[in-house]
């Protein structure tokens, strides 16, 4: 039997269903989080090369992950929005990018801290960092022109679109950035590629395991919200506010 | 302990970069937590309001 | 969107892409003080560099590229705003959604007119500036030759911010905001063409990638920015 996917696009069934949601992934996400802490920075043994400062890397790589993953994912949504025209998805899509955006600028800042004493410079102009900018200065191009627009319809759907321009171009800009990159100095710096240990491996997966989950618990906080404000005259919406949330700690 | 926080000389960056990290973090969360209760209540008394014009 | 309506004929579309743009650049040559703008804009940028580096010509020759690239990439960002500002004003873009002939294809010669009467202006005075910056003169061919290719690039790709942007309040700073980013392939390999060349190693690698992103703009974009121009009147 096939599962009717429509109807989870209908905000007022998903609201309830994100407020169930919410506490399993803000467990998971606490859980990961620590484990993957305490595996960085006290079970992974110090490495020769670059020191302790190479546990940044723990929680740096993790963010670049994530803030590329999640434009893929609002992208993604964007598109489904735009073609099968659900409020929800691009509601979604909406709430993806603050916290890609996030974790893109968690990613330059770590970056940095990272940089400064392993390159002796806080900022280096280094492919993936450039990318990583350039990948913050999209995100933040999305949700100014979404703020822009006073019409949520068409706000949806023009930043859906930018989006969409936005994940075509990734690709592009990344290869030639890293080309110039090349061409200007050479490939002196690098982060050290090598195979990696198992026991530094570990916690960059828990931690990018603890940072989806995190993304999870603010964009499906942030999709009620957009929900709530966008559905307020529905009937189901002055229903919940009459008689009490189920899922709010409002009250 | 003391060793544990002086991170073989890298103090500054690693807890930079773990510090602003989790500063980040939490602060989208309650950022997100204080707008979702603030709109809760401002659509609350605006229902309330409407009542009592009925 | 779907270009099957009734367009008579080839030749039809053909002369309806034709009437834009001629009507574009004569729309252009009336507000002759816009198009100037743009150019003024573009030479008092390329004058400031040497005022804030210093007058070393050895240092202004090695900027040099990156700065004239830069300066008219900034050139035709400025002038996006006006790509169908007018036309959103007095209702004509809501008669070309109406009309038979595919959206994208007017887009592609509102585009085109519009890189003929800003674009170009850069393109030609590109080479004066360049001699400001000690540049010689296979140099400013190479320059020339990549503002040739690029400035119809970015014409293409603003299009589609400038689509999007339509009527919103901030317009300009917003308009920046997204496009500059995906300015950055075009000015990466612009300017680099200009330098591979001054270093000996060749232009032909860059210019022939600008050629590709000038098609592959040149395809994607009028659709797209149909698309946003279609969501922005809405």
């Amino acid at each position: 039997m096939a599962i009717n996917w429509f109807k989870y696009a209908s905000p007022a069934t998903f609201y309830p269903l994100a407020g169930r949601m919410l506490p399993w992934f803000v467990w998971t996400t606490v859980v990961l989080m620590a484990v993957g802490v305490y595996m960085g920075l006290f079970l992974a043994p110090t490495d020769y090369k670059q020191g302790e400062a190479y546990r940044i890397m723990f929680i740096h790589v993790p963010a670049a992950w994530m803030s590329m993953w999640l434009y893929v994912v609002m992208a993604v949504y964007a598109a489904i929005g735009l073609i099968y025209k659900t409020r929800l998805s691009s509601m979604m899509a909406a709430a993806t990018a603050p916290t890609g955006a996030l974790f893109a600028f968690a990613a330059l800042w770590t970056g940095a801290f990272w940089g400064r004493p392993m390159w002796g410079a806080w900022w280096v102009w280094d492919a993936r960092l450039t990318s990583e900018l350039i990948l913050l200065f999209l995100y933040l191009g999305v949700m100014a022109l979404r703020s822009a627009i006073d019409e949520p319809g068409r706000a949806d759907r023009a930043s859906g679109l930018l989006a969409l321009v936005g994940v075509v171009n990734v690709p592009i800009i990344y290869f030639s950035v890293k080309w110039w990159n090349t061409l200007h100095q050479g490939a002196s710096l690098k982060f050290s590629g090598s195979a990696m240990a198992p026991s530094m491996l570990w916690p960059m997966l828990v931690l990018t395991f603890a940072f989806w989950s995190y993304s999870f618990v603010t964009i499906l906080l942030r999709v009620r919200c957009e929900i709530l404000e966008r559905e307020r005259h529905a009937d189901w919406v002055i229903d919940l506010l009459d008689n009490g949330p189920s899922g709010n700690r409002g009250r | 302990m003391a060793v544990f926080f002086h991170m073989g000389g890298y103090a500054l960056y690693v807890w930079g970069s773990y510090g602003v990290m989790a500063v980040l973090l939490v602060a989208e969360l309650v950022l997100l937590s204080r707008r979702n209760k603030s709109l809760v209540a401002r659509l609350r008394s605006l229902r309330e309001m409407e009542k009592d014009a009925e | 969107m779907n270009g099957v309506a009734a367009s008579p004929a080839g030749g039809g579309l053909v002369a309806a892409i034709g009437g834009v743009v001629r009507r574009d650049v004569l729309l252009a040559m009336r507000r002759r003080m816009d198009v100037l703008t743009s150019v003024v804009f573009f030479v008092i940028v390329a004058s400031l560099f040497p005022l804030g580096v210093g007058p070393e010509m050895a240092t202004l020759r090695i900027i040099g590229p990156g700065v004239l690239w830069v300066g008219a990439l900034l050139a035709s960002m400025l002038s996006l705003g006006r790509l169908f500002a007018s036309d959103y004003a007095d209702g004509t873009l809501e008669q070309m959604l109406v009309q038979p002939n595919p959206l994208s294809l007017l887009v592609l010669g509102k585009v085109w007119a519009h890189w003929l009467s800003t674009g170009l202006p850069l393109v030609v005075l590109a080479p004066v500036l360049g001699l400001q910056y000690g540049l010689g003169l296979d140099t400013l061919g190479i320059l020339v030759v990549s503002l040739l290719l690029g400035t119809p690039a970015l014409s293409l790709v603003g299009a589609v911010g400038a689509a999007l942007t339509l009527g919103l309040r901030g317009g300009g700073v917003l308009l920046a905001l997204l496009v500059l980013p995906l300015y950055i392939p075009v000015l990466i390999f612009g300017a680099g063409a200009v330098e591979a060349h001054i270093s000996g190693l060749g232009a032909g690698g860059h210019l022939a990638l600008m050629g590709a992103f000038l098609v592959a703009s040149s395809v994607l974009s009028p659709w797209a920015a149909a698309a946003a121009l279609r969501i922005s009147l809405d």
